[in-house]
């Protein structure tokens, strides 16, 4: 068999030059955020078009996974950004710098709301993190004591909302969208209805700081009697199950609801309709900060690095009248301070 | 065997057991037999069915995806916008950013509509403009910068529309989805009916599905499926080259040389353990060694490649060895005997039957990690990739997706268009495997010989 012989030198020949030959990269390589992905491609897609380097290749995979692949290291094969949704953590800035990733800069790049919706054909819901929490907790005050949730009905929460069953679809712990919706709505709605102070009063721990972490833990405990459901996929699932339980309230990215008004009814928060200009005046309460990442040893060495970074934040992108704001992204008001930033190519600085 | 035959044959014990008359015994065993074919039946009909429901929301969901709604329009390419210097040079004409192409386009899509008295009351200027895809003024800056002696002409130019008017054409956006579709105005969509009576607005063949890149999540109208093919087709490549000549080397030897002892028996085992291993963790020891270790590019299909070789090499060890296995041992006695040495058997008789057997394990082989999402998750090729990888050596080493990458990505997103568009990235993908799976038939039907 001549041809065997020919195709195993031939395969050992590919290995050889491989090995040898790990050529200069041309792209970019992005990692992180499921809810940043979107915005990043946008952004990747328009710089691929614009610019003459090549488009950055953008992976999604979660915030944590993404900023742990970041702190890798130095070097080719590492990632240039981390796209993240929630800030770095001191644990994350110590792997970085125990792999020599000592100079990080952080680029807040806009805001995200997280809304509650219900199918476009159901009862409109006007929630306040009082009656979320009243609907989903575990535990919650009653009579001036805490007692498990028993309520089956939005109505029995408050007479003001739908006799609905309870039944909402919340993001899964591994989201950081749930750390949101736990802080912003849980834990607030908890302090709304005195539960929070009930949960101190029992609250283990050495001192006050330690107490007041147990209770918030306390607080963010949700009931476990199918009423509250857990959605480890992301959005697209969530719509998914809405469309079979027409009767459910789903927690989404107010990016994704914006995409598919269509099939969605939003609810209110506290009587404030989210949308991208309440979000920005800082009247609807439910929102976070989007970040990426960038590896400053690399800017100068991956052709294009610098230059991503700019255009992703120039005002024709990232502004009010951008695409990234086009698709549901809320434009940061100090966005000219991060520009200033990236200009002088500051690194971040120790968390406060 | 209790119930094979009960009792003996005597007929003079049973005189009035008749062929004709079954006794209760033997409608019993008839019953029985009878209720087996129908359990057998119905499990067939089950899994048809299954297959079937598969199938029919595949199709329904993903054929109108290998359609698209396309505006033409002639736009004048003033020079005055795209170069200002009036020299036609590219190193200047770079500066003008889609940006400048897109108020191009506007104006000219205007004005053209202005022409021919094409107008809906109360659309704003905003409407019309939204209804070119974003893509366009991406695609007509290349186009440009590719020639730019285009500039000052007019350019008869056929661009596509967006995901919701291609969306309206096909059924899946109505009046009153656009009433609350923050995407889209009925204003829109009753100019595009306009629009198509005046035949500017024309839906035909997507030939960009199978060739464009992937794109953003504001365009699903420009998502193609030609990284994740050439992705996919480079993958394949690489796994023929890798797996066969190892896989084949292995199984004769295996076969053929290697002594009967504890080591073989032990290597035996485990070559079936691993053809059940989960794929995913051929995705984390690929990862740990490839790209961790070796310094491969992350993405590239060279370490998509590895990872599947590893993943099939098991099946086409096992293929292969079964198909040595059914050459009779007259054909290598007959060799030996004439005079043959063991290696001449094997490679001039044994090797040459056992081809068609091999061929198609390897083809199902191949198929099976043509599907194979999960492995390449860990080493990043569960991505957005907008650049062709380059043609092979150096592009093994470009990154690239592959097509049940790019259905798990198309899934995911935000925007409905998306889920035609995933559905016909599995129409694709079973196009390749139904395509692959009729090669390994064809190839044992003509070769295969039977003893």
């Amino acid at each position: 068999m001549m041809s065997l012989k020919k195709i195993s030198t031939s395969a050992i020949a590919i290995l050889a030059a491989t090995t040898l030959g790990a050529a200069a990269r041309d792209q970019l390589q992005i990692t992180g955020s499921s809810t940043v992905l979107p915005y990043s491609t946008i952004v990747a897609e328009a710089f691929g078009e614009n610019f003459d380097f090549p488009s950055p290749v953008v992976e999604g995979g979660g915030s944590g996974a993404g900023r742990k692949k970041f702190c890798e290291g130095v070097g080719e094969n590492t990632v240039d950004i981390a796209n993240s949704s929630s800030r770095i953590s001191q644990s994350d800035i110590d792997l970085c710098a125990a792999n020599g990733v000592t100079e990080i800069m952080e680029v807040r790049f806009g805001y995200d709301g997280i809304v509650f919706a219900s199918d476009v054909n159901g009862p409109e819901f006007a929630l306040t993190p009082a009656q979320v929490y009243g609907a989903l907790a575990a535990q919650v005050a009653k009579d001036g004591a805490l007692a498990a949730n028993a309520a089956a009905n939005w109505s029995d929460v408050d007479a003001a909302l739908p006799a609905q069953a309870i039944l909402a679809f919340v993001p899964g712990t591994k989201h950081g969208t749930r750390e949101v919706f736990d802080t912003k709505v849980i834990v607030a709605g908890c302090k709304d209805t005195g539960a929070h102070d009930m949960f101190l009063a029992v609250a283990e721990g050495a001192d006050e700081k330690e107490k007041k972490a147990n209770a918030d833990k306390a607080c963010m405990e949700l009931r476990t009697d199918g009423k509250s459901v857990d959605i480890d996929g992301d959005y697209t699932e969530t719509l998914a199950r809405l469309e079979t339980d027409k009767t459910a309230v789903g927690v989404f990215g107010l990016s994704f609801y914006q995409n598919n008004t269509d099939k969605l009814r939003v609810a209110t928060m506290s009587g404030v309709v989210p949308s991208t200009e309440s979000i920005s005046t800082g009247e609807y309460p439910v929102s976070r900060p989007l970040f990426f990442y960038v590896k400053k040893a690399h800017i100068g060495v991956i052709p294009g690095l610098k230059e991503y970074v700019s255009f992703f934040l120039s005002d024709e992108i990232a502004g009010p009248d951008g695409p990234l704001a086009a698709y549901g992204l809320v434009s940061d008001p100090d966005l000219a301070a991060t520009q200033a930033m990236v200009d002088a190519e500051t690194p971040m600085g120790p968390l406060q | 065997m209790t119930d094979a035959t009960s009792g003996g044959l005597s007929a003079a014990a049973q005189p009035k057991s008749s062929l004709l008359q079954p006794s209760r015994l033997m409608k019993k065993r008839n019953a029985a037999e009878t209720r087996f074919k129908a359990y057998g039946i119905a499990a067939i009909v089950l899994s048809l069915a299954t297959l079937g429901f598969m199938l029919v929301t595949i199709f329904s969901d993903g054929v109108s995806s290998f359609f698209q709604a396309k505006l033409s329009f002639p736009v004048e390419l003033t020079a005055r916008t795209l170069d200002p210097k009036g020299n036609r040079d590219r190193a200047d004409m770079v500066k003008i950013t889609t940006l400048g192409y897109n108020k191009v386009l506007a104006v000219a899509f205007e004005k053209e509509l202005a022409a021919r008295g094409i107008a809906i009351e109360g659309q704003s200027a905003k409407d019309v403009v939204e209804m070119i895809s974003k893509d366009a003024a991406g695609s007509l800056r290349a186009t440009v910068l590719a020639n730019p002696s285009l500039v000052g002409s007019t350019l008869d130019a056929t661009v596509l529309a967006t995901g919701r008017i291609d969306g309206y054409l096909k059924g899946r956006v109505t009046m009153q989805t656009a009433e609350r579709d923050s995407n889209v105005t009925p204003a829109q969509l009753q100019l595009a009916d306009k629009l198509r009576e005046a035949g500017m607005l024309t839906s035909s063949f997507n030939w960009g599905f199978l060739t464009m890149p992937d794109a953003s999540d504001q365009r699903p109208e420009a998502a193609g499926l030609g990284v994740a093919i050439l992705g996919s087709a480079y993958m394949m490549l690489l796994v023929l080259v890798t797996c066969v000549p190892v896989g084949v080397a292995a199984s004769i030897y295996l076969e053929e040389f290697a002594p009967k002892n504890f080591w073989t028996d032990a290597i035996e085992v485990n070559i079936s353990n691993l053809a059940a291993v989960p794929s995913i963790v051929f995705g984390i020891l690929g990862l740990a060694i490839f790209i961790n270790f070796a310094g491969m590019p992350n993405s590239s299909t060279l370490v998509g490649a590895l990872v599947l070789s590893l993943m099939t090499l098991p099946t086409i060890i096992i293929a292969t060895r079964s198909a040595i296995k059914a050459v009779p041992p007259s054909i290598r006695d007959a060799a030996l005997g004439i005079g043959a040495s063991k290696m001449q058997s094997v490679f001039h008789h044994v090797l040459p039957l056992a081809m068609p057997g091999i061929l198609t394990g390897t083809i199902l082989g191949l198929a099976s990690a043509l599907g194979e999402t999960a492995p390449l998750l860990l080493i990043g090729m569960v991505a957005f990739v907008d650049n062709y990888p380059a043609a092979p050596m150096e592009g093994f080493l470009d990154p690239a997706t592959a097509l049940p990458v790019q259905v798990y990505g198309w899934a995911q997103r935000a925007d409905p268009a998306f889920i035609e568009r995933s559905s016909g990235a599995i129409i694709v993908l079973l196009v390749f495997l139904v395509a692959m799976n009729v090669l390994a038939i064809l190839l044992r039907r003509r070769f295969e010989r039977r003893w």
